[in-house]
């Protein structure tokens, strides 16, 4: 295969023009310190393209609006709906609202995000990076403002080696500035995350917000113009770590962006009125790899370097309309599918696999468990901390008392009066410094939204009470509501 | 080039290196990867310059910042400091000490500061949760030498017992036995007198020889029913709290070689707010008398 092709384009079936180019990750002669090959993809359409051109309008959508939703919780919360409030320690998610001792519910949702990863690359390859990741989203939304401002592909690249005239400059200067607003925008919305959005949009603009709102502000609004504007397919292959750790998840039934070799080759140019017969119906016209924002050809197979964005699988079904094969040559497809019809057997989709099966149960799993554990959250919980340093108290009237810590956390924003009683042998007396007493009961109020801690003390009359330790239990109970927590505990009588 | 190897899927050279026959490919390493790890030299050195870097034979560089760690620490004490001030002197300006365990707000931050007072200064010898120890009295029981109420506290951890303090609470166990007092017999009859005050066991015949020497001896400071007195740290002798032990061995070895157990004065080394701080934590161990 030579990468030049005598025959003209006129010549050609379907007036296919052949690019002359070589996938940046060729094998060839390559010096140490390899500057980046700039990569100009040349525009597509296609289903492929309209899906991601749905799914980029989606998730950007979601990132920008997000923060502006309001969510009424009532006098004294915020209205936000989504909000990582730091400085009051919650979390806020719609009608989810997490403390600090409830961080196991952000690990949850990691898990559960790696697990949907695992399980969508097992059965569909790099559809992460092809259609959601932000690299790739924010990268198409890049390219598409320079096709927009500096023309398409060939259009680029001669912009690109044009001697810098004023008509270069214009259009340089307004790309990268429109460049900058989108990363601004990104960096603007990333810090609403945290604040309040309508006061901190205000504060920001009057230059009253906080230190870090601007210092994330910059931070992303850098990353986004370098990531997204210059760096690009530099950020999917030298920095993530994900196209390493994708190649244990999936295998040969995973169906990936396939060039189908069995049926491409051999491939070669085709001229009008030749025959198809003992031929593949790859015509070595390179649309692929033109398109691709990657810079690769397909056709060297699976590669570290490709995301799977499936735009190769537009550019060629094109082709294909043009010189009248079916299309399909490049599509989702698997290993073993290329394997079986080598050997003469029908394709098939094998999705349930021990691997696919396995993600999907542990999956199915920890989003049980989260369900479980939200829906019964308690707007109450109680810790009982016995006191050790002494673990009994000898009175002089020779009674014992023992002494307890009780936190009690009321996620509740109102205060809540409170019963404490210790529940144990008849004839025990519960106390609690500054507090309403009345036989073993001690009644309080919990301020809403506060962890309140109270130390009590539980006193057995002289000789009533016997053994090293007798079981008793720390009720609270909130009798507006009905909520009690019970805590089981000991009592210490002494050594005897 | 004939001595590298090169793979022949990816047709990139390898690196020679080879582990259980897999073999690494010499990928290049992009440019700007270098440029970045340059630029890091460079920030480096700025570094250096900008923050305290090397050391030296006597100090160090301190870097154009003259940016210092202990100095923030100050800082931050400082800040901490004015934070509390409203909380401070509300607890000078309290009208009283109950006001102080009135008001949850100064309570709690009575409590929480002294706490910590109590972990660095006080739990050498009452212990962590003042549980106390022989000659150290358990602060969480309602027993106390010289008083449990708030004020009462105040006054011993200000000027201490028996301590250089002038103010400091002064009383002595004589030593009866080794002082000559009392000859070996009566102090040993007084043992079975004192145990029998907390009805303990003891030999009937040798208390009642031992009452009439109490009610000289011993009953200006304990009392004639032996009941003690908080104003001169005298203990109660009726209960089964003891601060060096109820045992024959121990009472008789009290009133042989006396006792002055010592509790040093935290004025001057404690802040009035300190101690303030310090009584309410004490005070509400001991459940609050
Ligand atoms: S795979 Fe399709 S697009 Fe790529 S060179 Fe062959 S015919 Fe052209
Ligand atoms: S080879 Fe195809 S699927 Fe892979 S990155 Fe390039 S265009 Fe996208």
């Amino acid at each position: 295969m030579s990468v030049t092709d005598p025959a003209p384009s006129s010549e050609l079936s379907g007036g296919v023009v052949r690019h002359e180019v070589e996938a940046v990750n060729a094998a060839g002669t390559r010096t140490l310190y390899k500057a980046r090959e700039p990569i100009y993809p040349k525009r597509v359409k296609g289903a492929f393209r309209n899906l991601k051109w749905i799914i980029m309008a989606l998730t950007l959508g979601v990132y920008y609006i997000t923060p502006w939703i309001r969510w009424p919780r009532g006098p004294g919360e915020p209205d936000q709906a989504v909000l990582a409030d730091f400085a009051g320690r919650r979390f806020y998610f719609f009608f989810i609202e997490i403390w600090p001792d409830q961080l196991y519910f952000l690990t949850g949702v990691l898990i559960i995000a790696a697990l949907s990863l695992f399980l969508a690359t097992a059965l569909f390859g790099r559809i992460w990076c092809g259609y959601s990741c932000p690299q790739t989203v924010w990268t198409d939304l890049y390219v598409w403002v320079e096709r927009k401002i500096e023309g398409d592909r060939n259009a680029r690249m001669k912009l690109a080696k044009a001697p810098w005239t004023a008509d270069k400059i214009r259009k340089r200067v307004s790309k990268h500035v429109i460049w900058i607003l989108i990363g601004m925008a990104t960096g603007g919305a990333w810090i609403l995350y945290f604040h309040d959005a309508p006061s901190l949009a205000r504060d920001f603009f009057r230059g009253d917000a906080p230190f870090t709102s601007y210092f994330f502000f910059a931070l992303l609004t850098l990353t986004t113009y370098i990531f997204a504007g210059s760096m690009r397919e530099q950020v999917c292959t030298y920095m993530c770590p994900w196209p390493r750790i994708q190649a244990a998840l999936t295998d040969e039934e995973t169906l990936e962006v396939t060039y189908k070799v069995d049926r491409g080759e051999p491939r070669g140019a085709h001229k009008k009125g030749d025959t198809w017969d003992g031929r593949g119906d790859c015509v070595s016209c390179r649309a692929c790899v033109i398109s691709c924002p990657m810079g690769i050809d397909i056709r060297d197979g699976a590669q570290l370097e490709c995301i799977n964005c499936a735009l190769c699988i537009d550019a060629c079904d094109d082709i294909m309309k043009k010189v009248g094969r079916p299309t399909g040559l490049i599509a989702y497809d698997t290993d073993a599918n290329i394997a079986r019809r080598q050997a003469g057997e029908k394709p098939t989709v094998k999705l349930l696999r021990p691997r696919t099966i396995l993600y999907g149960s542990v999956l199915a799993f920890v989003c049980a468990l989260m369900i479980y554990g939200l829906s019964t959250q308690a707007t109450m919980v109680v810790n009982v901390l016995r006191d050790r340093t002494p673990p009994f108290i000898l009175m002089s009237d020779g009674s014992i008392r023992n002494a307890y810590t009780v936190k009690i956390v009321n996620r509740e924003n109102y205060t809540r009066d409170l019963k404490i009683t210790v529940e144990g042998p008849d004839g025990m007396v519960v106390g609690a410094v500054g507090e309403k007493a009345e036989g073993a009961t001690v009644t309080l109020d919990a301020p809403g939204d506060t962890v309140r801690s109270v130390r009590i003390f539980a006193t057995m009359p002289p000789g009533a009470a016997h053994g090293a330790s007798i079981p008793v239990i720390v009720r609270v109970l909130d009798p507006d509501t009905g909520e009690e927590v019970l805590n089981p505990t000991v009592f210490m009588a002494g050594r005897e | 080039m004939s001595d590298k190897e090169i793979d022949e899927t990816t047709g990139v050279e390898t690196t020679g290196h080879s582990w259980d026959d897999i073999r690494e490919l010499n990928n290049p390493l992009p440019r700007w990867w270098l440029i970045v790890w340059y630029i890091s030299i460079v920030w480096a050195i700025g570094y250096w310059v900008v923050m305290p870097s090397w050391p030296g034979i006597s100090g160090y560089l301190k870097g154009t910042r003259n940016h210092s760690e202990r100095a923030n620490v100050e800082v931050a004490v400082a800040e901490l400091d004015a934070q509390r001030a409203d909380a401070t002197r509300r607890l000078l300006t309290a009208p009283n000490m109950q006001a102080i365990e009135n008001d949850p707000d100064l309570q709690a931050f009575a409590l929480a500061a002294g706490e910590s007072l109590f972990g660095d200064n006080c739990a050498t010898c009452h212990g962590a949760g003042g549980q106390g120890f022989k000659g150290y009295p358990n602060l969480n029981d309602d027993d106390w030498l010289w008083g449990g109420k708030l004020e009462d506290i105040r006054q011993t951890i200000r000027y201490g017992i028996r301590s250089d303090h002038a103010e400091a609470h002064l009383s002595l166990m004589q030593a009866y036995g080794a002082g000559g007092l009392l000859p070996r017999e009566t102090v040993d009859d007084l043992v079975h007198y004192v145990r029998s005050l907390s009805g303990q066991e003891h030999d009937e015949a040798a208390a009642m020889r031992a009452a009439p020497v109490f009610q000289v001896q011993c009953v200006q400071c304990h009392g004639a029913e032996g009941k003690g007195d908080q104003s001169q740290g005298a203990p109660n002798l009726t209960d089964p709290i003891w601060l060096y032990g109820g045992d024959a061995m121990t009472i008789r070895e009290t009133l042989w070689n006396g006792r002055g157990g010592v509790m040093p004065t935290w004025e001057g080394r404690l802040s009035e707010e300190e101690i303030l701080a310090l009584a309410v934590y004490v005070h509400s161990l001991g459940g609050g008398e």
